[in-house]
């Protein structure tokens, strides 16, 4: 019986093919940001799952997340989220059919990337 | 497109279907968080590292818990079809399918987690 020849498809989005641009750039770093966040969310997880038990192990674990280097881990994925958060709204708005012209395309990343830092400000203010 | 799949609360459930079924998890994952996950940021986020009984009479209060559940649940939904079109775009074969095995395992088990955690604190 003769063997099934494996192709060597190409990756969809062909990263080391094309020249990155400023917008492709901002739509890469909505996917980096966005499975970067996965850390916050198990941190804040095991968090609650602590609270819900008894208040000598929750000490242990609040003391981890005290720690300078959670807190600049959570710091950073604050700055994520709103990033995410952002491009999120960003990508809502194409899928109804509008903004893919260049220039409302370049203000559109410009603003993620303005708004993700001022809303970061915002929030690291305010907590 | 089908917009009854849009209300259909099965597609959450089924097995992977076609195309514009992820897409439409995504859309109603990401329009619920949107609402949610900043509310979520603004309460959660100044409770999350102070005490033992903050944290206990924050999580105590049935709307405050509602929000903690809709964010990190949904949130874990929505990483886990993000993940998923990241391992389609960049892995083949059966790397691809170990590592969705993972992320299934993380975040189903941290939305069983998070779930069991709040009822446990409510009661």
């Amino acid at each position: 019986m003769k063997e099934p020849t494996k192709h060597k498809r190409p990756l969809s989005p062909h990263l080391s093919i094309y020249r990155p641009e400023f917008t492709s750039v901002t739509s890469i770093f909505t996917r980096i940001t966005g499975n970067a966040l996965l850390i916050a969310s198990l941190l804040i997880v095991w968090w609650i799952f602590a609270a819900s038990g008894n208040s000598e192990n929750f000490e242990v674990v609040n003391k981890i997340l005290n720690s300078w280097f959670v807190k600049i881990i959570l710091f950073l994925s604050l700055w994520a989220f709103w990033y995410h958060f952002l491009a999120g709204l960003r990508h809502l708005y194409w899928d109804t059919g509008r903004g893919f012209d260049l220039i409302h395309a370049k203000y559109l990343a410009y603003g993620v990337i303005a708004g993700s830092f001022v809303l970061t400000l915002l929030t690291a203010i305010n907590l | 497109m089908n917009y009854f799949k849009i209300i259909n609360p099965r597609v959450f459930f089924q097995k992977s279907g076609n195309g514009t079924d992820k897409h439409i998890r995504m859309i109603i994952t990401s329009v619920i968080l949107a609402i949610v996950a900043p509310i979520f940021i603004f309460t959660f986020g100044k409770v999350l590292g102070s005490s033992y009984e903050d944290a206990n009479i924050f999580l105590s209060k049935p709307t405050n818990a509602i929000i903690v559940v809709l964010t990190v649940c949904i949130g874990l939904l929505h990483f886990r079809y993000g993940v998923q079109t990241l391992i389609e775009d960049y892995v083949r074969g059966s790397t691809k399918k170990i590592l969705l095995t993972i992320a299934n395992l993380i975040c189903y088990s941290a939305i069983v987690i998070n779930l069991i955690s709040i009822i446990r604190i409510y009661f």
